[in-house]
């Protein structure tokens, strides 16, 4: 009895809170329209619909902003992956002149915010011609990914011993085939977890979207539905919630099957 | 034939890879993250608009700003915003993971679920907080109704201040976790042994707490409160989901006025200057949080 008290209660009481978003996107995804602005009971459904499903994925674009967010985020995972994988060896296993500067360079980058930034980068974007075009949120994306996984790498590449390397190079092995051949398949833990990271990132990514696509064929989930589906006050709210639950399913997915890496990648953040 | 190996093992010396290596992420950086860096200061400075560069003002945007009400309420809700919010993720999540921290059935899948907040996308989940508090539909006022708490549906968002609480809430919602997850993995790196030393000295659970667990999440602590405060500081999507800075810009924050300044109203130059502001206060900030990671 004690012990319930002690943590299922107040566990209870956490998860009504955290959960009732959730729990209310499903619910008002198969609720009819009538049963939105008039029902005895706002927490259950009592003619159950798929009409909101068919509705967003028939008669608006969602499916093309759906599969432009899986673009973005997919590619933008693997570039800023790759990219700082190479330049978390380089930090902590070359110790090349002005490893150290570079090193906090990399930290200050990933606490520089893009609320700051969107605006002289808008010009930027412009003068480059990347403006409205779906590709270029790849790099823009990079710019926040990039320090972050890093960062994250550089804590993980410390940890493994360097006797490893040594015994490879004894053998008389380069640089080169230590990073991809020695070092790599160690570090594939560290990697998962920076390449969960950067593909809820990107999925959750909304200013940087918002402001440099302008046509509906290139809009993300997010900005989609807020720029296309709120038109004035009229708010279509069968159909916002089922493209917000379908819009929050592939973060969840990709969450709850590496959560171990997530959390891990988390703790681990705020440790090293 | 001969100058093959040379090349290769030139291009192999730590020096030489190292710089080949850390390339990639030079130029994206520099080009795309230091130079508009540097580019919104300099526009915060020039009289700029879109599409017409403008000329050098010197300091006169920031004394239009200074000048301007709207953005003086957005710098203080900015702060109520941030040191409210982090007061309370701070104690809530701490809360939640002292609950998590003692081992139970279910733990995984309680952990696990207590993260969705954090995992999913924020505009979509902001979305489906603006709909719980629709103002004539709302649930959460069908349910106080019901159990006699209020009379009338309240107006979470009309009204100023009613806004302002609502949209900390929503924040705190979001944030939580976080603070749960860093501060779980702190105390699972506390020795047990501490606890049962203090316990047969006749500690208290509280006095436990106090003398042993807070003072060793300290550190964590100011990790975690600086870079989730950088990031509240300078929240967008929340606040532009659900009140879009209103009602009559009382949740207007740097952001959202920065976004309305420059892209809505084309005033580059102001809007930079307004997107700007928010480094004085970051930059401690970021000394907190630099100096407590080189601590370590």
């Amino acid at each position: 009895m004690r012990r319930a008290l002690r943590i299922y209660v107040p566990l209870a009481l956490y998860g009504i809170f955290l959960m009732l978003p959730f729990f209310w996107m499903i619910l008002t995804t198969f609720k009819p329209n009538q049963e939105l602005l008039n029902t005895p009971n706002p927490f259950w459904v009592f003619r159950p619909t798929f009409a909101h499903v068919t509705d967003l994925l028939t008669q608006t674009a969602y499916g093309r902003w759906f599969a432009n967010t899986l673009f973005v985020s997919t590619a933008s995972t693997v570039v800023s992956v790759f990219i700082s994988y190479i330049t978390a060896y380089a930090i902590i296993r070359l110790r090349f002149p002005g490893w150290q500067a570079v090193s906090t360079a990399i930290f200050l980058a990933y606490i520089v915010p893009p609320a700051i930034l969107f605006i002289p980068l808008a010009t930027v974007i412009i003068k480059l011609h990347w403006f409205d075009q779906l590709w270029a949120l790849i790099p823009i994306y990079c710019t926040f990914l990039v320090p972050f996984c890093t960062w994250l790498l550089i804590g993980f590449l410390k940890n493994i011993p360097r006797e490893l390397e040594e015994a490879a190079r004894v053998d008389g092995a380069s640089n080169v085939a230590i990073l991809w051949r020695i070092i790599f398949p160690i570090a594939v833990p560290g990697l998962i977890s920076a390449a969960i990271f950067s593909f809820t990132l990107s999925w959750n990514e909304y200013l940087y979207a918002l402001v440099y696509m302008s046509s509906s064929g290139n809009k993300t989930v997010s900005v989609g539905m807020t720029t296309e589906l709120i038109r004035g006050d009229v708010f279509q709210w069968g159909q916002l919630m089922t493209g917000a639950l379908i819009g929050v399913l592939p973060a969840i997915v990709v969450y709850f099957i590496f959560v171990e890496y997530y959390v891990a990648g988390m703790a681990g953040s705020v440790k090293e | 034939m001969t100058s093959r190996p040379g090349v290769l093992s030139r291009l192999d010396s730590p020096r030489v890879l190292g710089y080949l290596l850390i390339a990639p992420a030079a130029v994206l950086l520099l080009g795309l993250l230091a130079y508009p860096l540097f580019l919104g200061v300099w526009l915060s400075l020039t009289s700029a608009t879109l599409g017409n560069t403008g000329e050098f003002v010197g300091l006169r945007n920031y004394a239009t700003i200074l000048a301007d009400p709207t953005f003086r309420g957005a710098v203080f809700y900015s702060l109520f915003y941030t040191v409210f919010a982090e007061c309370g993720k701070l104690v809530l999540g701490l809360a939640l993971a002292l609950i998590l921290n003692q081992r139970f059935r279910g733990y995984r899948a309680a952990r696990s679920l207590m993260l969705l907040p954090w995992v999913a996308p924020t505009v979509l989940s902001a979305l489906a907080w603006l709909w719980l508090l629709d103002p004539q539909f709302s649930a959460l006022s069908w349910l106080l109704t019901r159990m006699h708490l209020i009379d009338q549906n309240i107006d979470f968002l009309g009204h100023p201040w009613n806004a302002r609480i609502t949209l900390i809430v929503v924040n705190i919602w979001r944030g939580l976790p976080y603070f749960a997850i860093g501060y779980l993995a702190g105390l699972q790196g506390i020795s047990k042994d501490l606890y049962e030393a203090a316990a047969i000295d006749g500690a208290s659970g509280w006095q436990q707490f106090r003398r042993i667990t807070w003072p060793l999440l300290l550190p964590i602590t100011t990790i975690l409160l600086a870079f989730s405060s950088i990031f509240t500081l300078t929240d967008f999507q929340l606040i532009w989901t659900i009140t879009r800075g209103g009602p009559t810009d009382a949740t207007q924050v740097f952001t959202t006025l920065a976004y309305q300044r420059a892209i809505t109203g084309g005033q580059l130059g102001e809007g930079a200057a307004i997107a700007v502001s928010p480094i004085v206060f970051m930059a401690v900030l970021a000394f907190f949080v630099v100096r407590s990671v080189r601590d370590r």
